[in-house]
C-alpha cells in the first residue's frame, strides 16, 4: 500500500553571506522533482548536524558563501555525526576549495551548473528514482 | 520488529538520531506507525501537547520561535512538530518552518521535526499523531505541533492538542467570517499577532463578538503579540500554562483527551471505511453496482445497503 520512501534533503547556508536566491532556486527545482526539502537557512556547524540527525535526511546540501573553512567544518562535523550521509555543495567556490570538499566526499556545483544536474545528482546521491 | 525494538529503545535512552528514524518509519510505513501507536498507546500522556494553527502567514512559525525560549524556562526540553504542505502536483513539499526559528530554538535541548502533509487534508500528516506519541514516551515534556496554513475547516489539530492556539492578524475577516469558521469553535486560546499593524482593535472586537455567540465559558483568552519583537509572548506563554494548569486541577484534563481520543478514533474508523467502501465498488461485484446507480435504476438507500452486505461478504472471506 505504501508509496516509496520520499527522501528528505536538508538545504543549508554557512557563512554569513547574505544570498537566497540560488538556494531557493535548487530548493524548488528539487521540491518539483519530488523530494521534500528542509530549508534552515544561515546556519553554524552545530545547528547543521542537529538538523542533519533530527529530520533524518537522506542528502545535505550547503550553499557555501564566503569563508571555506566554515563549510569545511560544517562538512567534517555531518560525515562524523552521519558517516555515510552524502553531501552537495554549490555557491561560490574557488577551485582550490573545491578541491579541499571533493576530497571529504563533497560533489560541488559551482555557478553555471544546471538545475536538472543538480536534480540528478540528488535522485543518485538519495538512491531514488526519477519519475517516468 | 527487533531493529525497530531496539530503535525505540535506543530513542527512549535519549538517542536523537534513533527517534528521527523512527520518525522517518512512521511516516514511511503505515502498518508499522499502526503498531507502534499501539504499543505506545498505555505510555502516552505525559507530555502538554500544544497546536498552533491559523491562516497562512500569521506567524505560526516565528510565535513558535518566540516560545520556544519561554517553554524552556518551564520545561527542561521542548519538541517541535512542524508541517507543511506537500505538493499535490509532484508529491515534493518545501519545508520552511526552521528557517524561523533561529537562536536558543536551535539548541540541543529543542527538537524540531519538519513534516510533510504528504496529501492529508486535516492541516496536519497522517503520521503526525504518532509521531506526537513518539515525542512523549520519549520524555519530551512539551511538544508543540504547528499546523500548515489553514482556511476554515483543516482542523484535525483538535484530536490532537492540548491546548489549541488560533493565530490570526488584524483585518482577518470580519464578524462574518469569524461565525461562520470552525475556527472560533477549535481554538482554546486566540491570538491576534502582528497587532502592530491597523486594525488589530476592530479584529479583537470581532472575535470577542463571534467567540461570546458560543456555549462556551470562560471565553477563550485573547492575546495581541508581535512575534518578531517578542512582544506579548510572555502573556501568551503565562496563557497557555495557566489554562493547563486550570484543567489539571479541575480534572477536565482526563476529559478533555478521553474526547480527544475518541475524535481521533472516529477519524482513523471512518478513512478507513472509506476506504474499504472504494476498494469494495472497485471490485467486479462493486462496479455493477456502480453502474446501476449511475444508470438510475437503483437507488443510493438500496445501493448502500448492497454494499455494506459485499463489504460483510469481504470481512466473511478474509483471512
Amino acid at each position: 500500500m505504501n508509496q516509496p520512501s520520499q527522501k528528505r534533503i536538508l538545504m543549508s547556508k554557512t557563512g554569513l553571506d547574505g544570498h537566497w536566491r540560488g538556494p531557493t532556486l535548487v530548493a524548488r527545482a528539487l521540491r518539483d522533482a519530488g523530494f521534500e526539502v528542509i530549508m534552515i537557512g544561515m546556519a553554524n556547524t552545530d545547528e547543521i548536524v542537529r538538523a542533519a540527525v533530527d529530520e533524518d535526511v537522506d542528502l545535505v546540501g550547503l550553499n557555501i558563501g564566503g569563508h571555506i573553512d566554515v563549510a569545511l567544518r560544517a562538512v567534517r562535523a555531518v560525515n562524523e555525526a552521519r558517516p555515510g550521509l552524502p553531501v552537495f555543495a554549490g555557491g561560490t567556490v574557488p577551485p582550490h576549495a573545491k578541491r579541499q570538499l571533493e576530497e571529504l566526499g563533497v560533489e560541488v556545483y559551482p555557478p553555471g551548473s544546471q538545475l536538472a544536474e543538480i536534480v540528478d545528482a540528488a535522485y543518485r546521491l538519495t538512491g531514488a528514482t526519477a519519475p517516468a | 520488529m527487533t531493529r525497530e525494538h531496539n530503535l525505540l529503545q535506543d530513542a527512549i535512552a535519549g538517542k536523537r538520531a534513533a527517534l528521527a528514524r523512527l520518525l522517518s518509519n512512521v511516516e514511511n510505513d503505515s502498518a508499522f506507525a499502526m503498531r507502534l501507536a499501539q504499543d505506545l498507546a498505555p505510555h502516552a500522556g505525559r507530555a502538554h501537547i500544544i497546536g498552533i494553527t491559523g491562516p497562512p502567514g500569521a506567524g505560526k512559525s516565528t510565535l513558535i520561535n518566540q516560545l520556544l525560549p519561554r517553554a524552556l524556562g518551564t520545561h527542561e526540553r521542548a519538541a517541535v512538530l512542524a508541517v507543511d504542505p506537500s505538493s499535490p502536483f509532484s508529491r515534493g513539499a518545501l519545508l520552511g518552518d526552521r528557517v524561523r526559528m533561529q537562536g536558543p530554538s536551535t539548541g540541543s535541548n529543542v527538537f524540531i521535526r519538519s513534516m510533510a502533509s504528504r496529501g492529508d487534508q486535516g492541516g496536519i500528516a497522517r503520521a503526525t499523531a504518532t509521531a506526537v506519541q513518539l515525542f512523549d514516551a520519549c520524555d519530551w515534556p512539551v511538544i508543540i505541533i504547528e499546523t500548515l496554513g489553514i482556511g476554515q475547516v483543516e482542523l484535525d489539530i483538535m484530536n490532537l492538542a492540548d491546548t489549541v492556539v488560533v493565530a490570526l492578524n488584524p483585518g482577518w475577516g470580519d464578524t462574518f467570517q469569524a461565525n461562520k469558521a470552525g475556527l472560533t469553535e477549535a481554538g482554546d486560546l486566540f491570538v491576534i499577532n502582528k497587532a502592530d499593524r491597523p486594525g488589530a482593535d476592530s479584529t479583537r472586537r470581532e472575535l470577542l463578538e463571534s467567540l461570546s455567540l458560543l456555549a462556551r465559558r470562560p471565553l477563550p483568552t485573547i492575546v495581541e503579540t508581535v512575534a518578531t519583537d517578542g512582544s506579548g509572548v510572555d502573556e501568551l506563554w503565562g496563557a497557555i500554562c495557566s489554562r493547563f494548569m486550570q484543567l489539571q486541577a479541575d480534572g477536565d484534563l482526563a476529559t478533555l483527551r478521553q474526547a480527544r481520543r475518541m475524535r481521533l478514533a472516529n477519524k482513523s474508523i471512518r478513512a478507513e471505511l472509506d476506504a474499504r467502501a472504494a476498494a469494495s465498488l472497485a471490485s467486479s461485484a462493486g462496479q455493477r453496482l456502480t453502474e446501476r446507480v449511475a444508470a438510475g435504476t437503483m437507488s443510493s438507500e438500496e445501493t448502500t445497503r448492497v454494499l455494506l452486505q459485499l463489504l460483510q461478504g469481504d470481512q466473511a472471506s478474509a483471512p
